[in-house]
């Protein structure tokens, strides 16, 4: 308004922001809990797998990175879609489902690696579409229609893999045209010395663009707002349904791209492949500071929730301990985060 | 024929011999209203005066039945609340449309987010945003300690600034305030009214929907009352004590029956 207010006070000056102490700055942020604790197991299988140079040998951290990024991708479009306040359960099938259609589409109808990539993509961003849109539209929980979809695809999975090959997997997608350069792109070792598999690599990749995107653009702002509250958003004029069918369509385009790199990296599919892996990447979310509700949360924090699961599945091993405490040390990582996670973002809310 | 204000121009906001029905339900009975530039008109009423038919008519969600709504003399017909918006009628809800989660910039820029950079690198103009909420919050008179803190931390008289500041940021001319004191305590109220001047004191036409006089009066420039769909009184500050509103929005004569009647009961 052009307006000039006579007793308009004057800008407020710098020092009062000041007044808000560094230390409270980084409570407040969601992702600095899953960092603790990201440090915090590091530093337990600094200890108790010295006897494999946790902490000082690169092929260590090679190998629980490689590890982390099979979470940490898909990871990344699901902390989005918990920030926009929905659940999708079918992102860990989707593997499987977008892997076998690249092996069917390779090695039974023959056609070349790249063609066949697109189509996978396409695949997962309509199965993404329907499940937004069945979400939006019949405002059912978001819970209820992708464990719909996550059971439809965990069957199609299995029937059409049986019907096609007669078998439980589809193999020698490696056979394709185009394969090698597809391997070098999505499946390749980038530091060869230490085995740093290029998986690593978009994974930090995808979690730099959806940070910028969460962070500095409006559509950020929209993913903030359509979980936080839907109704007031909508009454400002954010296209909450819109916003909202865009996160489901991402979450199964990555899950879809991860099925083509995993499919590529073994040169075949598991027709149960991708299963129960869903929980692990909300577990990433949450760890990461994403609140269950929506509204709230960060794509850097499901990176460290991320890298956290990957350290306890190589670290349980290193150290010697039976592979079935993963599952244990897990839970107790998902609780133990949501409290400190809690307890920190009440602390630093207090303290403004 | 529009009418005018005083001084030869049509009023901002004027409603003539407007009425709402629901099937045979009168919402609105003949309401004629003015609202100009720089002053509060207060709304009163009680439970089912009509108010909120009334604002629904000014910000688009309803169509009236029959009468004239103009906009600077030119008659208007909002279709949607955003046909409203564009005409410059801002409407402020009792739920003020804001995300408690999230900071006071982004809320303040919500769904309406400026953006620099173009292309695939257009992204949101965050120190803009910081540096316009934090001024635009302080002409209201409202010193925000940090633009960054959620809305959710907020008293609810300062989230009341943060909409009304949003509203006048983004060109309202007419400025409904719907209940903005109902749901906040004595001292809260009265920072939320020093808010509706302020509003006012920036030229723009504030109307201010209340049931309790005692908050209408202090801040209004003319209380229009209104009961069962009609206008039951039309007062200018000048002509109109506060006692007198609190007995037109009683009822009057009907509050002097029941204070007979409660007389009478603690008599037996």
């Amino acid at each position: 308004m052009t307006a000039v207010d006579r007793n308009a006070a004057p800008a407020p000056p710098d020092e009062r922001l000041a007044r808000v102490s560094v230390v409270t700055r980084v409570l407040k942020r969601p992702d600095t809990g899953a960092f603790i604790g990201a440090v915090a197991v590091f530093l337990l299988f600094a200890y108790t797998a010295r006897r494999v140079n946790w902490a000082g040998d690169a092929g260590v951290w090679s190998t629980w990175l490689n590890t982390a990024a099979y979470d940490g991708i898909v990871a990344v479009p699901v902390a989005l879609l918990m920030i926009g306040g929905e659940f999708d359960l079918s992102s860990g099938v989707m593997i499987g489902s977008s892997g076998l259609l690249l092996g069917i589409l390779t090695t039974q109808a023959n056609w070349n690696i790249w063609p066949s990539i697109v189509v996978v993509i396409l695949f997962g961003l309509a199965i993404g579409f329907l499940n937004g849109f069945t979400v939006v539209k019949t405002r059912l929980p978001s819970f209820i229609v992708t464990l719909g979809t996550f059971f439809m695809l965990r069957g199609l999975n299995a029937g059409a893999t049986i019907k096609i090959t007669g078998g439980v997997s589809i193999n020698d997608i490696d056979r394709a045209p185009g394969f090698g350069f597809a391997h070098k792109l999505f499946a390749s070792t980038v530091w060869a010395k230490y085995n740093f598999g290029v998986a690593v690599l978009w994974w930090l990749g995808l979690t730099i663009v959806a940070a910028w995107v969460l962070a500095r653009t409006r559509f950020g702002n929209w993913i903030f707002s359509a979980g936080g509250d839907p109704v007031a958003a909508r009454n400002v004029g954010v296209p909450v349904a819109r916003t909202k069918i865009l996160l489901f369509m991402t979450t199964s385009a990555v899950a879809a791209l991860w099925g083509i790199m995993t499919a590529v990296s073994l040169r075949g599919m598991q027709s149960n492949e991708g299963v129960g892996r869903e929980f692990e990447f909300i577990i990433a979310a949450v760890v990461g500071g994403c609140l269950l509700t929506g509204g709230y949360g960060s794509v850097v924090g499901a990176a460290f929730g991320a890298a956290i699961i990957g350290m306890a599945q190589i670290g349980i091993i290193s150290s010697g301990w039976d592979s079935n405490w993963v599952y244990f040390f897990e839970g107790v990582v998902l609780v133990a985060a949501v409290m400190l996670n809690t307890a920190i973002r009440r602390r630093a809310e207090r303290a403004r | 024929m529009a009418e005018t204000n005083g001084k030869g121009a049509p009023h901002l906001l004027e409603f003539e011999h407007v009425s709402k029905y629901f099937g045979n339900v009168l919402a609105l009975k003949d309401v004629s209203l003015d609202v100009d530039a720089g002053e509060v008109t207060c709304i009163l009423g009680d439970n089912g005066a009509g108010k909120s038919t009334l604002i629904k008519i000014l910000s688009g969600v309803y169509q009236h039945d029959a009468g004239v709504v103009r906009v600077d003399g030119q008659e208007v017909r909002f279709t949607s609340p955003r046909d409203a918006r564009r005409a410059g009628v801002a409407t402020v809800y009792q739920d003020l449309a804001m995300v408690p989660l999230m900071s006071i910039w982004r809320n303040f820029f919500l769904g309406e987010e400026p953006t620099k950079g173009r292309g695939p690198a257009s992204r949101f103009d965050i120190s803009f945003a910081k540096k316009t909420a934090r001024e635009h919050m302080a002409q209201m008179g409202i010193d925000i300690r940090d633009p960054d803190q959620p809305v959710g931390t907020l008293s609810g008289g300062e989230r009341q600034a943060v909409a009304i500041a949003r509203a006048i940021y983004f060109g309202a001319r007419v400025l409904i305030l719907d209940e903005p004191t109902s749901a906040l305590g004595v001292k809260q109220a009265g920072v939320v009214l020093r808010y509706i001047v302020r509003a006012a004191e920036h030229g723009i036409g504030v109307i201010f929907i209340t049931h309790n006089p005692h908050h209408a009066f202090p801040v209004g420039d003319h209380f229009v009352l209104l009961n069962r769909g009609r206008v039951i009184g039309d007062h200018a500050k000048q002509g109109v004590t506060r006692e007198q509103l609190v007995r037109e929005m009683a009822g009057g004569a009907e509050l002097d029956a029941l204070t007979l009647e409660l007389e009478g009961v603690v008599q037996t």
